[in-house]
C-alpha cells in the first residue's frame, strides 16, 4: 500500500541518529522552501494589484479631466483632444451579448451531447475536438473572419437577414465590406462556445447518477431528466460558466478589431462598423501621440479591467454560493 | 382521476381474455401455458456484463398483486435481475441479456418497446434514497407533471404522500426541500413518488438497507398496505425482513459450475414453504443461517 | 383520449398516452444537441482548412530559414526567444505557488490562491499588453523581454492550476514514509516529490506555452517595431514575432502579405495543435500513471 521510499536519508542518516549539522540544514532549508513558495505566492498577489496601480496611474490625466463622464460620452476626436468612451462601451456591449446570447445555448446544448448524448468513443474525440477551438490563437481567427467569414456573411447572411428580418433596426442595410458589429459577434461566438461547453460538461458529469437514474426509473423522456433534473442541479455552475465566457468576450481585442470596421459611432444596426474598447485599444495605442490620447486609452483599459475583475468575482460567488449540496429549494 | 381500486377490476376483466403474445420466442418447442396470474414469467434468463455472466439461466414468475422477495448472499445477482425487470440495465456499459422476460405476455425485450413506457408501468425505487434537490411537493408531482396529469394534481400528491403513509408528517412543510427530510421519511417520499403515477408493478431495491430499524418497520408496515394495488418485487438481504413481507420468496445464491461463480435461482416458494421447509439443502443452509 | 389516463397494463408496451409526443420531443433536443456539436466542429475543420489549404503553398525551407522578403525566419525566432523568456519567469513561480498550494496552504489560504491565480487568468491579454508598456516600455523602449513578463503572467496560472492538479496526485504514501523516516520537507519535496509530478508539470507547462505563443495583443504594445530581416536573439530589444507580424500583414490589405500570413498561420497553428493534443495525452497518461 505505501510504496517503499527510495533512500533520501543519505549517509549517516540511520533512523534517529541525524547529526546536528544535518538538522540545522534541514531546518534552514524547510524555512527556505516555505520562503520561496509563499514569495511565489505574494509575487501572484502583488502583480494584480502593480496591474491596476499602473493602469489607474496610467489613466489619472483622463480621469481628471473627463471623470466620469467618459463613460457616456461619445465623441472620440483625438485630434481635438475630446475622448468618450461611450460609443466604445456600447460596442463592447452589443458585441458580447451577441456573443453570450448565441454562444451559450450552443455550448450548453454541445455539453450535454459530451456528458449525455455521445457515446464514448465520440464523446472521447468530440471533446478535445471542442476544446482545439479555444485553442485558436484570436490574431489567426479574426485573420481568417477577415478574409473567409466576412465576405461570407456581406454576400450572403447580411442581405438574408436584411431582406427577411429588415423591419427591425438591428438587420439594416448591409455595408460594402462584411466588417462590422455582426461579424465580430460571429467571431466572439466562436471564442465563447469552448469555455462555456468545456465547463458546462464537467458540471453535467458531476450530477450524481442515482438522480438521474430516480428520474429515468419514474418514466422520464431523455429530455426531461435533462429539463428537470440535470439542468436545474447545475444552473448557477452554467451562469458562472457563461459569466466566464462574457469575461473572455468582453476583453478581446485582436481578433474584433480585425472584424469590426472600427466605426466610431452608436449605430442600431449590427451590420455597420462599430468598435469595442479593447479593440479600440489596440488599433490606436501604438499610435497614440499625445498623452491625453494614450491616458484615454489607459481609462478604456481601466474599465475593461474593473469589469473583468467584476466579471471573474462575480463568477466565483455564484458557482460557490449555490453548489449542488442541496441548496436548492423547489 | 382513476381511484387506484377501479383500476383493478378492469385489468381482472381483460386479462381473461388474454391476448397473449406468442411465446415461442425463446425457442423452445414446449412452451408452458400463459398464466393469467403472472406479472412477470422470465424464463431461461441469462445476463452478463461483457464477458462477466452475472446470472445465469432463471425461470421465475412474479404473480400479480403478491410480494415477491429475491434473496440470497450479495453479489448473487438479485439485484441485477431486478433492474432488468424495468430494463434499468440498459444503460450499463456490456449489458446482455437472454432468455424471455414476459410481462403481462409481452416480451418485455421485444422490438419495439419503449423503455420509457416501461418504466412508467414498472416503477423502482432504490437502495439509497434518492430525492431530487426539490420541494416535497414538486418531487412527487414531477413525473405527473411529465405524464400530462396535471389536473388534481394535489389531490394525486396528497394520495401518494398518504399511501407512503408520509402525509401526516410532511402536510405542513410541502414547499419545503425534499433533503431537509430524514432518511426514512426520504425513502417513503421515494416510494410516494413512485406510486404517485399508479404503476403496475412496483420494483424495490433493499429500501430499508440504508434506515435505521425505526424507519425499516416503518417501510415493511407500508408493503403491506401496498400489496394489493400494486405487483412488488423486492430485494432484501434481511431474511428476516422477507419472512414478515413476502407472499412468495426466491432464493438466489452463488453457483460455481463453470470456472467462475455465476448468480443462480436455487429455489422459489410460497415464504412459509422456503423458511419453514426448504426443498433445496442449499436453501435450507442459507435460511437457517448456516452461511452469509 | 384527450384526457391521459393509467395504461392498461396488459396492452402492449408501446407508448401509452402523451408519451409519443414527449418521445418526439426528447429525440428533436437530441437532434439539437447533436447539431450544435456538428456546427462546432464544422467551424474548427473550416477553420484549420483555410489555414492548412492557402498556408501550405508558402510553406518552404526559404520561408523558415530567411529573413524579409523571402521569409519569416526571424518572426520565428522571435517567437521562440520570447516563449523562452516568458516560460523561464513563470514556470518556477507557478511550480513554487503549486507547492505552497500542496503544501503549505490552509483552506482559506488555498480559497484566496485560488482568486488571485483566477483573476490573473482572466485579465484580458490587452490590459496586460497596456501594463507592460506603462511599466517597462514607457518612457525607454520597447523589448522582448516585456512582451515576455506580460506572457509569463499569461502562462503563471496555467502552470501553477496544472502543477497543483500533478502534486496533488503524488501517492501520500511516498509523503508518510519520507516523514516516517524523518526526512526533511524540503528534502522529500525536491528529491521525491518533485520528480514524481515532473512529467505532469512539463506537461502543463508546454500547454501554457502553447496558449501565450499565440497571444498578439501584449507584444502589439511591448515588441511591435522591428527590423523583418534581422535575426536577432537580445531580448532587451524588440523582437520580430509571428502573431504581430500576422497583425500587421492582416490589416495592410496586401494580398502578397496575405499569402505570408497564411504560411505562418499554419505554422503557429500547427505547432499549437501539436504540442496541445500532445501534451494532453502526456498529461492523462501520468495523472493514470500516478494514480494507480
Amino acid at each position: 500500500m505505501s510504496t517503499a521510499a527510495p533512500s533520501v536519508a543519505g549517509p549517516g542518516a540511520r533512523a534517529g541518529r541525524i547529526s546536528p549539522l544535518r538538522k540545522r540544514l534541514d531546518r534552514v532549508g524547510d524555512r527556505m522552501l516555505f520562503g520561496v513558495c509563499a514569495l511565489a505566492a505574494l509575487i501572484a498577489g502583488a502583480t494584480i494589484v502593480l496591474v491596476g496601480f499602473q493602469i489607474v496611474h496610467g489613466a489619472s490625466p483622463a480621469l481628471s479631466k473627463f471623470g466620469f463622464g467618459f463613460v457616456y460620452e461619445t465623441t472620440w476626436q483625438p485630434n481635438f483632444g475630446e475622448f468618450g468612451a461611450g460609443a466604445l462601451l456600447f460596442g463592447t456591449a452589443v458585441t458580447s451579448a451577441f456573443a453570450l446570447l448565441l454562444g451559450a445555448p450552443i455550448a450548453i446544448a454541445i455539453g450535454l451531447f459530451l456528458t449525455l448524448l455521445a457515446p464514448r468513443g465520440v464523446r472521447g474525440v468530440v471533446g478535445p475536438l471542442v476544446e482545439l477551438l479555444a485553442a485558436i490563437p484570436s490574431v489567426i481567427l479574426g485573420f481568417w473572419g477577415l478574409l473567409v467569414l466576412a465576405p461570407f456573411v456581406q454576400a450572403h447572411v447580411e442581405p438574408f437577414l436584411h431582406s427577411t428580418l429588415g423591419f427591425l433596426p438591428i438587420f439594416g442595410a448591409p455595408e460594402t465590406t462584411g466588417l462590422s458589429v455582426f461579424t465580430a459577434s460571429l467571431i466572439l461566438t466562436i471564442m465563447v462556445i469552448p469555455i462555456i461547453a468545456s465547463i458546462s460538461r464537467d458540471l453535467f458529469q458531476s450530477v450524481p447518477p442515482e438522480l438521474q437514474d430516480g428520474a429515468s426509473a419514474l418514466g422520464a423522456t431523455r429530455w426531461e431528466v435533462v429539463r428537470g433534473i440535470v439542468l436545474p442541479t447545475t444552473s448557477s455552475g452554467v451562469v458562472a460558466a457563461c459569466i466566464l465566457g462574457l469575461g473572455r468576450a468582453l476583453g478581446e481585442a485582436i481578433a474584433v478589431s480585425q472584424v469590426i470596421g472600427a466605426g466610431s459611432t452608436i449605430q442600431a444596426s449590427l451590420f455597420k462598423s462599430g468598435d469595442t474598447l479593447a479593440s479600440r485599444i489596440a488599433l490606436q495605442f501604438p499610435g497614440a501621440l499625445t498623452e491625453l490620447h494614450k491616458a484615454s486609452l489607459y481609462y478604456c483599459a481601466l474599465i475593461l479591467l474593473v469589469i473583468s475583475v467584476v466579471a471573474n468575482v462575480a463568477a466565483s460567488w455564484i458557482g460557490r454560493r449555490f453548489s449542488y449540496s442541496g441548496a436548492v429549494n423547489g | 382521476m382513476n381511484p387506484p381500486d377501479q383500476a383493478v377490476p378492469s385489468r381482472v376483466r381483460i386479462q381473461t381474455g388474454a391476448t397473449a403474445l406468442p411465446t415461442g420466442a425463446t425457442g423452445t418447442t414446449a412452451a408452458p401455458a400463459f398464466q393469467p396470474e403472472l406479472v412477470f414469467d422470465a424464463r431461461g434468463v441469462s445476463i452478463s456484463y461483457g464477458a462477466k455472466q452475472a446470472l445465469a439461466a432463471v425461470n421465475l414468475g412474479i404473480r400479480r398483486g403478491e410480494i415477491t422477495a429475491l434473496i440470497g448472499p450479495s453479489g448473487c445477482g438479485k439485484t441485477t435481475f431486478l433492474r432488468s425487470l424495468n430494463r434499468m440495465n440498459d444503460s450499463v456499459p456490456g449489458f446482455r441479456i437472454e432468455g424471455s422476460v414476459l410481462y403481462h405476455g409481452h416480451e418485455l425485450y421485444g422490438g419495439n418497446v419503449d423503455q420509457v413506457e416501461v418504466r412508467r408501468r414498472i416503477g423502482m425505487v432504490f437502495q439509497k434514497p434518492n430525492p431530487f434537490p426539490k420541494s416535497i411537493y414538486d418531487n412527487v408531482a414531477w413525473a405527473p407533471r411529465n405524464l400530462g396529469l396535471r389536473r388534481g394534481l394535489d389531490e394525486r400528491v396528497e394520495t401518494a404522500l398518504r399511501g407512503a403513509a408520509l402525509w401526516d408528517e410532511v402536510k405542513d412543510r410541502l414547499k419545503d426541500s425534499a433533503l431537509g427530510l430524514s432518511g426514512g421519511q426520504q425513502q417513503r417520499l421515494c416510494i410516494a413518488r413512485a406510486i404517485a403515477i399508479e404503476p403496475d408493478v412496483l420494483l424495490l431495491d433493499e429500501p430499508a438497507s440504508a434506515l435505521d430499524p425505526i424507519a425499516t418497520g416503518a417501510i415493511e408496515d407500508l408493503m403491506h398496505s401496498l400489496k394489493g394495488r400494486f405487483t412488488i418485487v423486492i430485494v432484501t438481504h434481511n431474511m428476516q425482513q422477507a419472512a414478515r413481507v413476502a407472499d412468495r420468496t426466491a432464493f438466489f445464491s452463488l453457483e460455481t459450475g463453470g470456472e467462475k461463480p455465476v448468480g443462480t435461482l436455487i429455489e422459489v416458494g410460497d415464504t412459509t414453504q422456503i423458511f419453514s421447509d426448504p426443498r433445496d439443502p442449499r436453501t435450507r443452509d442459507y435460511v437457517t443461517g448456516r452461511f452469509g | 383520449m384527450s384526457a391521459p389516463t393509467i395504461p392498461d397494463p396488459s396492452a402492449p408496451l408501446t407508448p401509452s398516452g402523451n408519451l409519443r409526443r414527449r418521445q418526439l420531443v426528447s429525440r428533436a433536443a437530441e437532434l439539437v444537441a447533436t447539431a450544435a456539436a456538428i456546427a462546432a466542429i464544422a467551424v474548427l475543420a473550416i477553420v484549420i482548412w483555410t489555414v492548412a489549404s492557402r498556408g501550405i503553398k508558402t510553406i518552404d525551407l526559404d520561408f523558415v530559414f530567411t529573413g524579409y522578403p523571402t521569409g519569416v525566419g526571424p518572426m520565428l525566432l522571435g517567437t521562440i526567444v520570447i516563449s523562452l523568456v516568458a516560460t523561464l519567469i513563470a514556470m518556477p513561480i507557478g511550480v513554487l505557488i503549486a507547492l505552497f498550494l500542496t503544501e503549505y496552504a490552509g483552506a482559506r489560504g488555498v480559497r484566496s490562491m485560488k482568486m488571485v491565480l483566477d483573476l490573473l487568468n482572466g485579465l484580458p491579454s490587452i490590459v496586460l499588453g497596456v501594463f507592460v508598456f506603462a511599466l517597462l516600455v514607457d518612457h525607454k523602449q520597447q523589448s522582448a523581454f516585456a512582451g515576455a513578463v506580460a506572457l509569463a503572467i499569461i502562462e503563471l496560472p496555467l502552470i501553477a492550476r496544472g502543477s497543483q492538479e500533478v502534486l496533488l496526485l503524488v501517492p501520500k504514501g511516498l509523503r508518510e514514509a519520507s516523514d516516517a523516516l524523518g526526512v526533511a520537507r524540503w528534502r522529500s519535496v525536491v528529491t521525491v516529490i518533485l520528480p514524481t509530478a515532473l512529467g505532469g508539470i512539463v506537461t502543463a507547462t508546454v500547454l501554457a506555452v502553447a496558449r501565450a505563443a499565440g497571444e498578439t495583443a501584449p507584444l502589439i504594445l511591448a515588441s511591435s517595431v522591428f527590423d523583418p530581416k534581422s535575426f536577432s536573439v537580445n531580448p532587451f530589444e524588440a523582437l520580430p514575432n509571428v502573431p504581430v507580424w500576422i497583425y500587421k500583414l492582416s490589416e495592410e490589405g496586401n494580398p502578397e502579405g496575405f499569402n505570408e500570413a497564411w504560411g505562418m498561420s499554419l505554422l503557429l497553428v500547427s505547432f499549437i495543435l501539436f504540442a496541445s493534443l500532445g501534451a494532453r495525452a502526456l498529461l492523462a497518461r501520468s495523472k493514470r500513471k500516478l494514480s494507480q
